[in-house]
């Protein structure tokens, strides 16, 4: 069995950002990058995936700059097999499409049985590629899964709905799957596997031969939200901090009646 | 220019689903023709007034993405909107992305307002906004739940227009699983003080139990507090969990996802405490307290017991 999982490498949502000097994008010069949180629970499947069916081979796929091969080989380490870095350094200014139809450029002729992704990127939050990706391939997709498993080529999955309702589904494959917080508990790497991770195949293509479609959607500007006029900020030491909260909450509510 | 929009609308077991309201807002406020597509059923339709095409759930079911797509084009094809239009829900963002291939158009996802020529997007976990263009001649857009005003139900009923396709299902829709139930309910509580990744371990729970049975409230979670199974899912505040709307909500250690606030921004009043300034929970809060949440919450807890 031939599993694809695709992969972002985004910045650590705890950081200070700054907005770059063309206004259009972030700064990414002090920033911390790391695996997308949502793909973390798409790589954990795949192995996973790969672990029950023993015979399978998964490749973990990313778009970006040299950067993001750190982010790959974390997934190497977890247990993907090998790892295809499409090398593109104005991946940030795609659009879902644009990175869509790159993956299935490359995807297609692969024939792969299952494909996972996470269900959007912490950055653009789209939510848009892994679906995109299955409609360009013509395979059934099934988004935001909580519960996989998987028997006889047949997926059996549970979506998740507002209210934490869930939603059964089945699927024959081959399958895209998008992947929610919560669907496994992703491994860390040991470190003989960081080790082995070093001597897999880490494959770079140029983007160049892959781009078949043009951009849909620009982004005008990348701004910061106005703070809720009126809200109060306090700052000091603790008892200092608790005192003045609780005089504002004695004005303020009756919770302290 | 934006001349006439379809609204699509959803369907849970059997029950138009409230946020069409929000969409029916959207539309409102752009003054513009309005027609709204729905899988579902004939006695629980939204009331607007304009056309309605409508599938039946019976045959066309609540999930089967393939063939509501079909539905949508053949919709699209009489109606000829600029715009589709979609709350970012479960239903939304899965459907969505279907259309705007089918139609080779973008979509622009968790619209939060308009801008000129454009929209407004969050992004990284809504610390920024983005405002994004596009460059297709129709355009497919989420709406995130909350960001626009609801249109209370009018009287008015619309034109009802039967639709229908033969398309079969990619994917098999088995039915339901319900939510857990039982354990405490959060929208009762007078106070609810939450707890998010910033407490950083399973034992600083108590700290926040402690601080919410001073306040004489509950406390909940966010959600990757209860994704790591430090406290049970009956807590989570959230888009997948409760709503509430407390007289006080204390957030700890939360930096404010929209999954988070769609449950708790209604609340009457609302603390927030987090060693980062930039937090988006500071959108929202009427009081940002910017400290590390395990020096203060105990100091805070004490204080109000010797009140």
């Amino acid at each position: 069995m031939k599993i694809l999982v695709c992969i972002k490498q985004v910045p650590d949502m705890e950081s200070k950002f700054k907005i770059a000097g063309d206004g259009k994008w972030y700064d990414s010069a002090d920033l911390v990058f790391r695996m997308n949180e949502y793909d973390e629970y798409a790589v954990e499947q795949a192995v996973r995936l790969k672990e029950q069916v023993g015979s399978a081979d998964v490749t973990v796929l990313s778009i970006g700059g040299d950067r993001v091969k750190e982010t790959m080989k974390k997934a190497l380490a977890m247990g993907c097999d090998r790892g295809v870095h499409i090398a593109d350094n104005q991946a940030w200014a795609k659009d879902p499409m644009v990175i869509a139809g790159i993956i299935a450029e490359y995807a297609g002729p692969e024939s792969f049985s299952c494909i996972f992704t996470g269900m959007q990127s912490q950055d653009r939050g789209s939510a848009q590629t892994g679906v995109l990706l299955a409609e360009m391939l013509g395979l059934p997709c099934v988004t935001t899964i909580v519960d996989f498993s998987y028997s006889d080529g047949r997926f059996t999955v549970k979506r998740e709905l507002e209210g934490g309702i869930k939603a059964l589904v089945n699927v024959q494959g081959p399958a895209v799957f998008t992947c929610q917080l919560g669907l496994n508990t992703p491994r860390y790497p040991t470190l003989p596997n960081i080790m082995k991770a070093k001597k897999k195949e880490l494959q770079s293509l140029p983007v160049e031969h892959l781009q078949k479609i043009a951009l849909h959607q620009k982004t005008e500007r990348l701004f910061f939200p106005e703070k809720k006029s009126g809200g109060l900020v306090l700052e000091g030491d603790a008892a200092d901090l608790a005192d003045r909260l609780i005089t504002i909450l004695k004005q303020k509510t009756a919770v302290l009646a | 220019m934006i001349m006439k929009v379809l609204l699509v609308a959803e369907s849970r077991e059997g029950k138009l689903l409230g946020n069409i309201n929000e969409l029916l807002g959207f539309a409102k406020n752009l003054a513009v023709e309005t027609a709204v597509f729905l899988v579902g059923k004939n006695d629980s339709l939204p009331k607007f007034s304009g056309r309605l095409y409508l599938a039946p759930v019976e045959k066309h079911l609540e999930y089967n993405p393939d063939g509501h797509k079909a539905l949508l084009l053949e919709v699209v094809e009489k109606e000829h909107p600029d715009l589709i239009v979609f709350a970012h829900s479960s239903y939304g963002w899965d459907l969505a992305p279907r259309l705007a291939f089918a139609l080779k158009v973008a979509q622009i996802s968790e619209v939060v307002a308009l801008a000129d020529d454009g929209f407004v997007v969050p992004a990284c976990n809504s610390k920024l906004r983005r405002q994004v263009k596009s460059l297709s001649p129709r355009t497919v857009l989420t709406l995130q739940a909350g960001a626009f005003p609801t249109v209370e139900n009018g009287a008015s009923l619309p034109e009802v227009i039967p639709v229908d396709t033969d398309t079969a299902p990619l994917v098999g829709f088995a039915g339901y699983e319900a939510a857990a139930q039982g354990g405490v309910d959060l929208s009762k509580a007078s106070v609810v003080v939450s707890a998010g990744r910033g407490i950083g371990k399973p034992e600083n729970i108590a700290m926040i139990a402690a601080l919410a049975q001073a306040l004489g409230g509950e406390y909940g979670a966010s959600r990757p507090v209860v994704d790591a199974e430090w406290v049970e899912h009956n807590r989570q505040v959230g888009t997948t969990g409760q709503s509430v709307a407390p007289k006080l909500y204390v957030a700890c250690g939360i930096s404010g996802a929209i999954q988070h606030l769609a449950g708790m921004k209604k609340s009457e009043f609302i603390v927030a405490v987090n060693t980062d300034r930039d937090a988006p929970i500071g959108e929202i809060a009427d009081v940002l307290v910017v400290a590390d949440l395990k020096q203060f919450v105990p100091v805070m807890t004490e204080k109000l017991k010797a009140l």
